[in-house]
């Protein structure tokens, strides 16, 4: 018989642990509620690799964090995503935070992060000349990096279909019950899966995936974080800017991201929904603010691209909780910060841990895995040679689609092969859309490559999700 | 008559960009008593016609059958009384031309019997 | 593949057309790279008549003064479909097509590259990012060139040219137009088309009003509006709530200078009055200058770029002295802010509040204009005969001029 083993959610830990189990088992189905994979709490967030020295000594995200730091070097080689190791720097610029400075420094060196140290005034402001000029040190942490958490989930979900496992999109998990020592896996669209062993890695809907297996999980609660997204047009900062933390949260930042913009926020607030991600009044007055204490020449009016809020599902003890319920499943819950970091340490924890050694279960490492995925290339960041070859072969590849952040026609077409359908596909796949025009240019261009490649009418197209329709009706009939 | 008695319509003449302010003074029975403001004739003629039956030109676009284009842009070639739009949009949604058109192309002559003609503005090859 | 040319001229709008023809005129040989499949830009999709007036001296649609300006082309090298890459300060031009990457050496440039829509994400209004808002300019793309209705029912912020004309576009295919809301207490766009677009058609234009959230599960379903006090803050109490589909934003155009990055900007280029920028190569027109009215203006501003280009190209124009502009009293935009005081020049200026009569002076130069009901969203045109070289500034300033008679 068959074994097959389910992972529910397609987040970066969704995805990533379905590709670590998918090392030992060719039948590993992923299941996503939304349209694409990594939409949920991986998208909308600083989208930052910590360098792992401020978590808790002792708790799990201490020992996931760093571990997960290193991993990022070979994922990235094999998942092909861009990641910039620009470094982070923690900066007091009052007098009572200094004295913090060298508590985080001591925090490293429990949590065994070698990789940080402290910068004097001079030169953190020869390192950052935007930042607040008042600012007095900094502990820089030169293994941070900033990427997009986004495409790791996608490239993840793209390697297990590569591989042999089967990844499912609007498949959101309704019912489950234990019928002969399997799972019977039953979705809102009315399909039914069995499935012997289950990992659930749901994010902010963890805990309530857990209970419908019957098991007890700390109750999730979510906590709304809001952000600006700033253009390319000035250089604000190069590395990742910490303030010295509150308690709350680690503080509203101010990064790079990494296609060349500049990301200033969270704040983190506690909402009632886990659908609530509007951005409110108040909520961006506090992080323009706050934004503007770290580096005071911040320009929303020029440089303001957009506005936007995610979710982290945070918990009473602010802990990872990553074990095997009653039920026998596998629940991944509680993945706040630093999540994104940890979460190829957390695959290799479910798979290497809980089932080999918790559960006792014996995987063999199939002979036939390929690890390298394979990604069209962002062909304006390539040599212009190897381009031009590119062209030669496919007038696509020079066909220019989106001229902010320069996406050709061929980059799109690879994305709707690579199962993209909706403009957010398209938008997170190829970062079409993503620049200062918000789509103003290509969005007409982009919905006609998309009706011709799929075959469909462009009132068929959402923007994500059904009902998130663009147009309802032609002009002329 | 007292002037009080008389109708003032202050008016953005729109026969073309410079947007003159012209003022009309007029009895009930449409009869002009004074007009000024404009710069050219046209803004009196305007004044006269806004008072009475507002003319303008109506642009829109009709169905390109085998076209590089799904639409070419019409216009009338003259104003038309305001009144008549409705009524000419639902002969323009009905209307099919076959490409190529060329700018200038008359689809419809006497339109709605105002005297003007509807005319393609945009050129489209044919496939 | 390399080319090597006299002129290049980046961008087939308007702006563009104008300079391409303007400078074959001049007798150098000129190519003009266009990223679309056809020139004309934004005039393709605008079908509404009202240009070419003072150009072309005819009331023309945009697709039809598109054509005119074509077909003054027939002569020049047009590539279509063309992405710039990279202007290089060694006067080489890098872009790439559906046959590559191609290389192109030249003597000028004209930087005729138009401006982009600011989008409604950019202003920090609060909600959720849902679908259902378009800028003007794609709303008005889906409309007259895709055959595609963006929705069914719309509220249209900010009340420019674009948002008027939209008013009227969406109202005659059956989008029902709720409101017109516009943040200044005046209309931005001309009069005449706050008479022929939203009059005509009893649209309500509600002024000092802007949208102060949006809400919807996946697709718009509300805007809500509300009043502004004088530092556009919303006024409690005015909320004003439309249930539409769609809104649609016209609340502003940005210029657009990329790829050249090494010359002076802010935001559009900053040229003098033959179109010269800090690099006495490169010339710039239009919209990725600074906002006109205008298409007549654009056109004309291009065919001067051109014209200034070629000179340059044939060694009879070379770097021109710079006298600044300055923008004095009651002066929002003035344009251009370098005078080559050897050569003629036109000033375009808006005034930075109402004016019943505005007194326009151009300082220390015996210049002065009377312009009625100036207002800041229409431009006043000002032309200059070349003057002294020793003045190192000009000053254009406005006052309201006071009847003699009190």
């Amino acid at each position: 018989m068959i074994f097959l083993i389910a992972v529910i959610g397609g987040g970066i830990v969704g995805t990533l642990i379905a590709r670590e189990l998918n090392k030992y088992v060719e039948d590993v189905w992923l299941f996503e509620a939304k349209t694409n994979f990594g939409m949920g709490v991986t998208k909308s967030n600083s989208a930052i690799l910590h360098g792992g020295y401020d978590d808790p000594p002792g708790s799990l995200r201490a020992q996931l964090c760093y571990k997960g730091n290193q991993l990022y070097t070979q994922l990235q080689k094999e998942l092909n995503f861009d990641l910039k190791r620009v470094g982070s720097h923690v900066v007091a610029i009052e007098d009572e935070e200094t004295k913090y400075i060298y508590e985080l420094v001591k925090k490293a060196e429990k949590n065994g992060v070698k990789e940080v140290r402290v910068v004097e005034k001079l030169e953190l402001l020869e390192m950052e000349k935007n930042i607040n000029p008042k600012a007095k040190r900094s502990l820089f942490c030169e293994i941070a990096g900033i990427f997009d958490p986004w495409i790791v989930a996608m490239q993840a979900a793209k390697s297990v279909r590569i591989n042999g496992g089967r990844t499912l999109i609007k498949k959101r998990l309704v019912e489950v019950e234990k019928k002969n020592g399997k799972f019977l896996l039953r979705f809102q669209d009315k399909s039914e899966y069995f499935a012997d062993l289950v990992i659930n890695a749901a994010g902010l809907f963890a805990d309530d995936v857990a209970k419908l297996f019957g098991d007890e999980v700390p109750e999730i609660f979510p906590v709304k974080g809001e952000y600006f997204l700033l253009s390319k047009d000035f250089q604000y900062v190069n590395s990742t800017i910490f303030p010295v933390p509150t308690g709350i949260s680690k503080g509203c930042l101010v990064l790079p991201t990494v296609d060349g913009g500049f990301l200033v926020g969270p704040n983190a607030n506690r909402v009632l929904s886990k659908y609530d991600t509007a951005t409110t009044r108040e909520g961006l007055n506090e992080i323009r603010e706050k934004g503007t204490k770290l580096v005071p020449n911040l320009n929303f009016r020029r440089h303001l691209v957009k506005t936007f809020a995610g979710l982290r599902p945070e918990t009473e003890k602010k802990d990872f909780h990553i074990d095997v319920g009653k039920s026998g499943a596998i629940h991944v819950s509680g993945i706040r910060s630093p999540g994104l970091t940890a979460a190829p340490a957390i695959a290799k924890y479910v798979v290497e841990y809980l089932i080999q050694e918790k559960i006792g279960m014996n995987l063999y490492k199939r002979e036939n895995y390929i690890p390298e995925i394979e990604k069209t290339p962002h062909l304006i960041h390539i040599d212009r040679n190897e381009w031009n070859d590119i062209i030669q072969k496919d007038p696509d590849a020079g066909e220019m689609i989106c001229h902010c952040n320069k996406v050709t026609k061929k980059e799109i077409i690879d994305a709707i092969k690579n199962g993209a359908r909706t403009l957010d596909d398209i938008k997170f796949m190829t970062r079409a859309s993503f620049g200062e025009c918000q789509g103003g240019f290509c969005t007409a261009k982009i919905l006609k490559i998309l009706a011709e490649y799929t075959g469909r009418d462009p009132r068929e197209i959402n923007q994500n999700e059904d009902g998130s329709w663009i147009v309802n009706a032609k002009v002329r009939i | 008559m007292s002037s009080s008695q008389n109708l003032v319509k202050e008016l953005t003449c729109v026969r073309c960009p410079l947007g003159c302010k012209v003022k009309i003074e007029y009895t009930k029975e449409l009869e002009v008593l004074n007009i000024s403001g404009n710069k050219c004739p046209r803004g009196r003629e305007y004044a006269i016609q806004e008072i009475s039956d507002p003319h303008r030109i109506l642009v829109t676009s009709i169905k390109v059958k085998k076209g590089k284009y799904l639409l070419a842009s019409v216009k009338t070639t003259d104003a038309i009384p305001l009144r008549l739009f409705d009524e000419a949009m639902k002969i323009i949604e009905k209307l099919e031309v076959e490409a190529p058109v060329k700018r200038g192309d008359i689809i419809i002559k006497n339109f709605l019997e105002t005297g003007t003609n509807l005319i393609v503005t945009r050129s489209v090859e044919r496939l | 593949m390399k080319y090597k040319t006299d002129v290049v001229v980046i961008g087939g709008g308007a702006a563009g057309m104008a300079a391409a023809y303007r400078a074959k005129k001049e007798g150098v040989d000129v190519i003009l790279l266009e990223r679309d499949e056809d020139t004309g830009g934004v005039l393709n999709q605008c079908i509404h008549n009202g240009f070419g007036l003072q150009y072309f001296k005819k009331d023309l649609t945009g697709p039809e003064f598109k054509e005119y300006a074509k077909e003054r082309l027939e002569d020049i090298e047009i590539l279509f479909g063309t992405y710039v890459l990279e202007v290089r300060n060694d006067r080489t031009i890098i872009f790439v097509d559906r046959r590559g990457i191609h290389e192109i050496e030249t003597k000028a440039l004209v930087m005729a590259t138009g401006a982009r829509e600011r989008h409604f994400n950019s202003l920090p209004v609060p909600g959720k990012r849902i679908t259902g808002v378009f800028t003007a300019g794609l709303a008005q793309r889906f409309i007259n060139l895709e055959n595609l209705k963006p929705g069914s029912k719309a509220v249209i912020l900010g009340s420019g040219d674009i948002g008027l004309i939209m008013a009227r576009r969406l109202t005659l295919e059956g989008i029902k137009v709720e409101a017109v809301l516009e943040i200044m207490p005046y209309p931005g766009g001309l009069e005449r088309n706050v008479q022929q677009c939203l009059k005509d058609f009893g649209i309500p234009l509600y002024l000092s009003h802007t949208v102060t959230a949006i809400e919807g599960d996946r697709r718009l379903e509300k805007v809500i509006a509300a009043q502004v006090d004088y530092k556009w803050d919303p006024i409690p109490g005015t909320e004003k709530e439309f249930e539409v589909d769609t809104l649609i934003t016209s609340v502003g155009l940005i210029p657009q200078t990329k790829p050249v990055d090494f010359v002076e900007t802010d935001p559009g280029f900053l040229v003098s009055n033959t179109n010269q920028t800090s690099e006495d190569w490169i010339f710039a027109a239009g919209n990725c200058t600074v906002i006109f009215d205008l298409v007549d203006y654009v056109a004309k501003e291009g065919e001067k770029a051109g014209k200034y280009a070629a000179m340059y190209a044939k060694g009879e124009y070379k770097k021109g002295k710079k006298v600044k502009v300055r923008k004095g009293e009651n002066i929002g935009v003035i344009h251009p802010i370098y005078i080559d005081p050897t050569q003629e020049s036109t000033l375009y200026i808006r005034v930075s509040k109402v004016f019943d009569r505005a007194n326009i002076k151009v300082l220390p130069l015996d210049v002065e204009v009377i312009e009625d009901e100036a207002r800041p969203p229409e431009m006043i045109v000002v032309k200059l005969k070349p003057f002294d070289e020793n003045i190192d500034e000009i000053e254009v300033m406005a006052d309201e001029l006071i009847s003699k008679l009190g």
